[in-house]
């Protein structure tokens, strides 16, 4: 399928998706909607990074952070529409991503994961002691209760839903395309062998920086609306744990080497995480987590896409 | 004529072990070069050298008429500097045709210009054929044995369309006739004009197809010409035999 035809495939089941809540009228729907979308941009994202590459970030909140924090800045500056701030989003985590990447693509393996650890850590400290987009006390966002968009006035969740499903699509397009394309084969030879991809003519350095950008872009989107959607930005919340393990696990369970795993395990454990927010407690968020990524490191190593594609194939083989 | 290769005066240091001490080698265009020497002479550090995987400390080195020192390997390569790994080092998440698919975009796209999609799939089943592997395209490297992972590691080398090709023990731990497949294959490539230089220990391979020999001690040079004069060197009996 080519990518116009497949982004308006992705266009129609966001419509519908969003038809068939807003028909239902339970406005929790697009609440918890939000979230399931906002952790599929970030699994995406990671997954550019972390999967096609092989290289694991384990500082994706740092880049969600500053997308948000750039919003808090310009809330603050000068107040501009939530499209344009998550275009400002996307340069900035972009350009940091680049910068992230400049300092530690030398690196390898844990040392990699390490170093992104210890930028969030930095990123975190700075913001904690920048007062002007709220430091440690954090940062009050007031939002209408309802947009108007063509002259139709919609609840404003729905409409932070709609930027957010527009960004998702964004992101698996994205996805989808690198995957298809010579950047995803380039990719892919750095993920197996780093020493014999450049000796195939392969820019190793600057493909990983290519994938360093992007895919802080694209948290840096996801992280724009959030302060609109949360009302009240703290460092714990914009930096919170949830964000680094939830990017890293999703695309895990899902599966790494294609663009459906991170979008399957986003669905499903942001889907598992919203049910057990809502009949147990969130604090058992991290728990369910936890406990299905020891389960599929140990089951399926691939993500469910690997477990998938090896039944497919012994099924084939036993015919 | 001047020489396709020329690696000037190179040295290689790691901490205090002298890998490459003053190396002087020339290669003509064409030429089918044999490298020797035992373990731990410095055949393998003179290779990352000349293809970029190591930087050398002192020297320089040639390719084509040009210093290709402070170049990265990926530049040497689509200068059309190309080499095959002791050890079989596959894409092992793309089948055999991918394989050959990533040199052909990042080599011969960027030295040639854009490629169309079905001269790449006709170029990828050409060189799967000539190493007899076409039947296995769409396969994943874990399904070859062991001589047709040497096979593979000799194509994706070749579908860089390199001018030069160093091929690192490709034959080590095959059997006779596996070797003479491999020999094969070799002779046919420098035949198609690409100028080879074979690392090997299989003495009786590289006797058959070197047309000059060079042979290496603890990072020296210490004997060069053709491969019957080379080896009744004293000072390489004295280096394989011992005194």
């Amino acid at each position: 399928m080519s990518t116009t035809r497949f982004t308006l495939v992705c266009v129609l089941v966001g419509l519908v998706v969003y038809i068939f809540g807003h028909l239902l009228g339970i406005g929790y729907l697009f609440f918890a909607g939000y979230t399931i979308l906002q952790f599929i941009v970030l699994a995406s994202a990671w997954n550019i990074l972390g999967g096609y590459c092989g290289y694991v970030n384990f500082g994706s909140a740092a880049f969600f952070a500053l997308g948000a924090y750039s919003t808090v800045f310009f809330y603050k500056f000068h107040q501009l529409p939530i499209p344009i701030l998550i275009v400002i989003g996307a340069v900035v985590s972009g350009i940091v991503g680049f910068g992230m990447g400049y300092l530690t693509l030398r690196l390898r393996g844990a040392f990699f994961a390490i170093a992104t650890l210890a930028m969030a850590v930095v990123l975190q400290t700075l913001v904690v002691n920048w007062s002007y987009v709220g430091g440690s006390r954090g940062a009050y966002i007031v939002r209408a209760d309802t947009i108007e968009i063509g002259g139709y006035a919609i609840e404003y969740i729905e409409y932070l839903f709609l930027l957010m499903m527009a960004v998702a699509i964004l992101s698996i397009v994205i996805s989808r395309t690198i995957a298809r394309t010579q950047l995803g084969f380039g990719f892919a030879t750095i993920r197996d062998d780093e020493l014999a991809a450049e000796a195939s003519g392969v820019p190793t350095l600057r493909l990983k920086l290519i994938a360093t950008t992007i895919s802080g872009a694209l948290m840096g989107m996801a992280g724009a609306p959030f302060p609109y959607y949360i009302g009240y930005l703290q460092p714990a919340s914009a930096f919170g744990l949830e964000y680094g393990v939830n990017s890293i696990a999703m695309p895990i369970i899902g599966g790494t080497t294609s663009w459906v795993g991170p979008l399957i395990g986003a669905i499903l454990l942001g889907s598992l995480q919203q049910i057990a927010t809502v009949t147990i407690s969130s604090a058992v968020n991290l728990l369910i987590v936890g406990l299905l990524l020891v389960a599929f490191v140990v089951i399926a190593p691939n993500g469910l896409i690997g477990l998938i594609h090896e039944r497919l194939r012994g099924r084939r083989s036993s015919k | 004529m001047s020489p396709l290769l020329h690696v000037s005066k190179i040295s290689k240091r790691f901490g205090g072990f002298v890998a490459l001490d003053g190396i002087e080698l020339e290669v003509q265009q064409g030429e089918r070069v044999g490298l020797i020497g035992p373990n731990g002479s410095g055949k393998s550090t003179l290779v990352n050298c000349i293809c970029g995987a190591l930087q050398n400390e002192q020297g320089s080195v040639h390719f084509d008429g040009h210093a290709v020192d402070g170049l990265a390997a990926h530049e040497r390569t689509h200068r059309g500097l190309a080499r095959s790994f002791q050890l079989p080092r596959p894409f092992v998440s793309l089948n055999l045709a991918d394989n050959l698919r990533v040199p052909m975009l990042y080599t011969v796209h960027k030295r040639s210009g854009p490629l169309h999609g079905d001269s790449v799939d006709a170029r990828c089943v050409e060189l799967l054929r000539l190493v007899g592997l076409d039947h296995k395209a769409r396969h994943m490297p874990r399904d070859l044995t062991q001589v047709e992972m040497r096979k593979l590691e000799l194509a994706r080398a070749v579908a860089a369309e390199p001018k030069l090709l160093i091929a690192d023990e490709s034959m080590a731990g095959l059997s006779h006739s596996e070797i003479e497949d491999i020999l094969t294959l070799l002779k046919q490539l420098n035949e198609r004009g690409i100028t080879i230089i074979l690392i090997e220990h299989i003495m009786s391979a590289v006797m058959s197809f070197s047309q000059r020999l060079v042979v290496l001690v603890s990072g020296k040079k210490i004997a060069d010409g053709k491969p019957e004069d080379v080896v009744r060197n004293p000072d390489v009996v004295r280096a394989y035999l011992g005194q």
